[in-house]
């Protein structure tokens, strides 16, 4: 996929035909689910955000028609509050802890008030943080996803200097380039980006950190490094067949549908996706949303051991998806494109093991099949530098600072807790910033890099 | 079925569900339309001499999300002209001759009273109010309040009408007063055969704070305005239950002040009213309102077993007392109950810093509350006061209960205790 540098998003790419799922709130609306919130003491959602926020707080400003302080209450804890709002898995989070749901009655839309407080805040250009008093001391971040822009944020606001280096032409990671259109669309990510940058750091994209400059660059240069590089590329399923056109991994297809004006659909009648976690959900609805008549997803154990999100298999369910359980994926058939996918049933057995049966295969057809069984973990990108450890392809990180098992490296996000959500790494990278800040504040014998 | 019908100082009416005073009252359509849809009577829109009235006139109170929790005016009286307002009037009471169709007047002088006494009665109306109570506009040229804040000249001006009426007369007060037995008496003294209140209450609404100028906005500035809807009840229900329970005061009461349900008119009604009047309610949802205040009122009626309004009326008055004669002995205290609680903790919040600090969290150190990991609030029941805010914040139905303690102690009043009747226990202080 080619963009020009910057070039920022073309017109005309496929996300932009799938309509957002929650709509902006209007005042009215806003103002009266507000005032449904309890206020509750110590509240059990403020608990549920990875991030904090201080969610009676916020909404009560809503309520009471101060939403600059309802955004300001958002950001100061979440500068990524925006794209959260739209993108938080609520049902899970802060919504799922909501009181109402102890007395059955619907949890407040936490999300949609967030975003109607943040979107106010953006429409109006209003700013709520600056930058610190110089410090002097200058921080490389690797990948402008979520986690490094909340990073780069806070070192900014207690006065370092953040060096964003991004691999690719877009910043935001997956906010750009992976969520589902109907909750939050790469425009938006990037208006996101502009918004947080606004306070003073630098992005420098199409800079990939260990080929365009080297780790060993940043350290010397800077006085430390935040790693927030997320996942790598899509898992490969080992098979015949998986390199045909027309099959793809589900991220990198995302990727093109959400980014890459080229990227078409038509034509297609019958999809398969392989897997069963939230990126498998997120692709078959995203195809159906696209009008691809006959979207299955292929999963090989049953809907108890989904790792996907009920209530978005619940939307998929109601959008058409079809769902094929214990059915393990053997082969891609195919001439000189994807025609099907050969598939074997499954089960398991007294030990929990799961076992295919490749005596009863049966082919389904298909004109496209996504592999969504994961990503693969970038953390072998520094496993090179002395002292970090990789646990389960996670970079180890002490929990309260980020930090690695090198002084000077730190890292959040994705490539740190494995692949959550952007709350989590907004919460890591903004942690990160507060352990950076601690280690060069107390750090009195150490010559800041720009004077060594 | 509970019969619903109500005979008022003579008056009589299919139900006690009348129109106050005021804009639904203006035209014979409105009160027409009204009787159509079930109201028992109507108090039309207050004829006097000719008046100008003001654009825009009317602003209100949002509350929680809710749309006129209060609403305020600055009408003045009709503007219409009399001529319209008497044949209106006569087409009313012709089609409508089971209606309590009643003419609200408020004049200067006494012909002007008895020539519009006289010129009500020919048009068929079934009784008069003297509208005393309007409290903006009308008041500064010596009418409305400024009348119903002076017993003498109340008494006065209602001994007038009384010379001239040959049918009932209803003098309508203004809550704009500190003490609201004065003026009722002032009309039982002037011969006038019933009340209604309130009136609306004298208010300013509000600031808009981008222009600096109170609301509603008249161009480029505003006035005080008179306050109704549902915020006012109580303070209605206030100035009823006082004049319901006077020993010397015995004239019938119209009800009014914020009454949008029937729950809302069984209240009036059961401190002493036999009519009650409504305006704001109508003023935001419509005539039909009535339909569910007749069916509610009269299943309930027929669920307590009352089968005529003159069955209930008044029964709460003789509950509703003097502070000294209230039983200091009585004790209850708050019980949450676990299975209902939703862990909000409203009710900790609400007792640590607006009451007296008698409910403790899980785990928080006082070793008060049972340390489970739960939510669940606990009451130290010898600490709480039985205040009952725990239970007023509460968001859960009834998950909040105030038990009454039986501490075996018998009843005694502050009178009692001051007058040297009784003793009281020693008073033990718990913070
Ligand atoms: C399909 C999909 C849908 C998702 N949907 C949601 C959702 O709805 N809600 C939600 O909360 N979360 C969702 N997530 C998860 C969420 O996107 C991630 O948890 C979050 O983006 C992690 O942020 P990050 O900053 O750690 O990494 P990323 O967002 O992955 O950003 C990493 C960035 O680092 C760059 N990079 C990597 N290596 C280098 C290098 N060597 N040099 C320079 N740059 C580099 C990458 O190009 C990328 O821009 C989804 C994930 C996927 C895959
Ligand atoms: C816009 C408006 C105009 C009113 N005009 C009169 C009036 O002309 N004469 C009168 O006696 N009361 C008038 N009132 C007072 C009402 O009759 C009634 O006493 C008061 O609104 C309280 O009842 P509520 O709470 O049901 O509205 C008016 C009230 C409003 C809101
Ligand atoms: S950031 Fe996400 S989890 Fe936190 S309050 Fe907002 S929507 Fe909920
Ligand atoms: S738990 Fe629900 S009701 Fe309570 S403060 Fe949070 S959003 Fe409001
Ligand atoms: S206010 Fe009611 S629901 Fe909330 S914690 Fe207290 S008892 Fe429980």
């Amino acid at each position: 996929m080619t963009l020009s540098p910057r070039a920022g998003l073309a017109d005309g790419r496929l996300e932009c035909a799938i309509p957002d799922h929650k709509p902006l709130l209007t005042e009215t609306q806003a103002v009266s689910e507000a005032n449904r919130c309890l206020y509750c003491h110590d509240a059990p959602c403020i608990q549920a955000c990875p991030t904090g926020i201080n969610i009676p707080e916020f909404i009560r400003r809503i309520a009471t028609g101060n939403v600059a302080g309802s955004a300001e209450t958002i950001l100061e804890a979440n500068i990524l509050g925006h794209s959260c709002a739209s993108v938080c898995p609520v049902e899970v989070l802060c919504a799922g802890s909501c009181v109402y749901n102890e007395m059955e009655q619907p949890a407040i839309q936490i999300g949609r008030l967030q975003r109607y407080a943040t979107t106010h805040a953006y429409d109006a250009g209003m700013r709520f943080f600056t930058k610190g008093a110089p410090t002097g001391r200058k921080i490389a971040l690797v990948g402008a996803g979520p986690a490094s822009l909340a990073c780069a944020h806070e070192l900014t606001r207690l006065g370092h200097e953040a060096i964003i280096y991004e691999g690719r032409e877009l910043a935001g990671g997956l906010n750009t380039t992976g969520v589902a259109p109907y909750k939050l669309q790469a425009g938006e990510s990037l208006r996101e980006v502009a918004y947080v940058q606004a306070i003073g750091f630098t992005i420098r994209n199409g800079v990939h950190v260990g080929r365009d400059v080297t780790f060993a660059d940043l350290e010397r240069d800077h006085d430390a490094v935040f790693l927030g590089i997320g996942l790598g590329p899509d898992s490969r399923l080992s098979m015949p067949g998986e390199d045909l056109e027309g099959c793809e991994g589900a991220v990198a297809f995302i990727e093109r549908m959400k980014n890459d004006p080229a990227c078409s659909v038509a034509g297609i009648r019958r999809a398969l996706v392989v897997g069963g976690g939230n990126t498998a959900i997120d692709a078959v609805r995203e195809l159906r949303a696209l009008g691809v008549p006959e979207v299955t997803m292929v999963y090989r154990r049953g809907e108890a051991e989904m790792s996907g999100y009920a209530h978005e298999l619940a939307q998929a369910l109601q959008e058409g998806v079809k769902v094929r359980y214990w059915s393990a994926p053997l082969a891609v058939t195919g001439e000189d494109r994807v025609t099907g996918l050969q598939v074997a049933p499954t089960r398991v057995d007294a030990e929990g093991r799961l076992v295919i049966d490749e005596t009863q295969t049966s082919m389904l057809p298909a004109d496209l099949v996504l592999k969504a069984t994961g990503q693969e973990k970038l953390a072998a990108m520094v496993a090179g530098i002395a002292g970090i450890a990789v646990d389960k392809g996670r970079i180890r990180v002490d929990a309260a600072t980020g930090q690695t098992g090198h002084p000077r490296y730190f890292a959040g996000g994705d490539c740190a807790n494995g692949g959550k959500e952007v709350v989590n790494a907004a919460a890591e990278g903004k942690r990160a910033a507060q352990g950076i800040h601690a280690l060069l504040t107390t750090q009195a014998g150490t010559a800041p890099a720009a004077a060594r | 079925m509970a019969d619903l019908s109500v005979n008022f100082a003579g008056i009589t009416a299919p139900n006690p569900f009348w129109l106050a005073s005021a804009p639904p009252t203006n035209t014979g359509a409105q009160i027409m339309r009204a009787y159509d849809h079930g109201w028992g009577g109507a108090v039309w829109k207050t004829l006097g001499t000719p008046i100008r009235n003001v654009s825009a006139r009317f602003a209100a109170n949002d509350w929680g999300g809710q749309k006129m929790m209060g609403l305020n005016n600055i009408e003045l009286i009709t503007d219409r002209p009399l001529d319209v307002n008497y044949r209106e009037i006569e087409e009313v009471t012709r089609k409508y001759p089971d209606r309590a169709t009643i003419v609200s007047l408020m004049f200067e002088t006494e012909d002007e009273w008895k020539e519009n006494i006289e010129r009500s009665i020919e048009a068929g109306a079934k009784g008069l109010e003297l509208n005393f109570g309007c409290p903006h506009g009308m008041c500064e040229r010596g009418m409305g309040s400024a009348v119903g804040q002076e017993p003498k000249i109340l008494e006065r001006i209602t001994n007038w009408v009384m010379r001239t009426s040959t049918i009932p007369v209803i003098v309508k007060l203004t809550p704009n007063i500190s003490e609201i037995v004065p003026p009722a008496m002032a009309a039982q003294h002037g011969g006038a055969h019933a009340v209604s209140l309130i009136n609306t209450i004298k208010s300013l609404m509000a600031v808009d704070l981008d222009t600096m100028i109170p609301v509603p906005n008249v161009g480029g500035a505003s006035t005080n305005g008179g306050y109704c809807g549902p915020a006012v009840k109580p303070i209605a229900l206030r100035m009823v239950g006082e004049l319901a329970r006077h020993e010397e005061f015995n004239l019938p009461i119209s009800g009014i002040g914020g009454i949008s349900t029937w729950r809302d008119a069984a209240e009036f009604i059961a401190l002493g009213c036999t009519s009650v009047q409504v305006c704001t309610a109508v003023m935001h949802h419509g005539f039909r309102i009535v339909e569910d205040m007749a069916d509610g009122l009269s299943r309930f009626m027929d669920e307590k077993g009352y089968r005529t309004i003159e069955d209930f009326a008044g029964l709460a008055s003789r509950n509703f007392r003097p502070w000294e004669d209230l039983n200091l002995n009585f004790k209850v205290v708050a019980q949450i109950n676990a299975d209902k609680c939703i862990g909000c903790q409203l009710c900790f919040v609400a007792c640590r810093d607006g009451s007296h600090h008698c409910i403790y969290l899980p785990g928080d150190g006082t070793g008060k509350a049972p340390d489970d990991g739960g939510r669940v609030p606990h009451v130290a029941a010898d600490e709480c006061t039985g205040c009952n805010l725990c239970s007023l914040v509460c968001p859960v139905e009834s998950c909040i209960e105030m038990v009454e303690i039986d501490r075996g102690l018998p009843e005694v009043s502050w009178k009692q205790f001051t007058s040297g009747q009784a003793t009281l226990p020693e008073y033990v202080w718990k913070h």
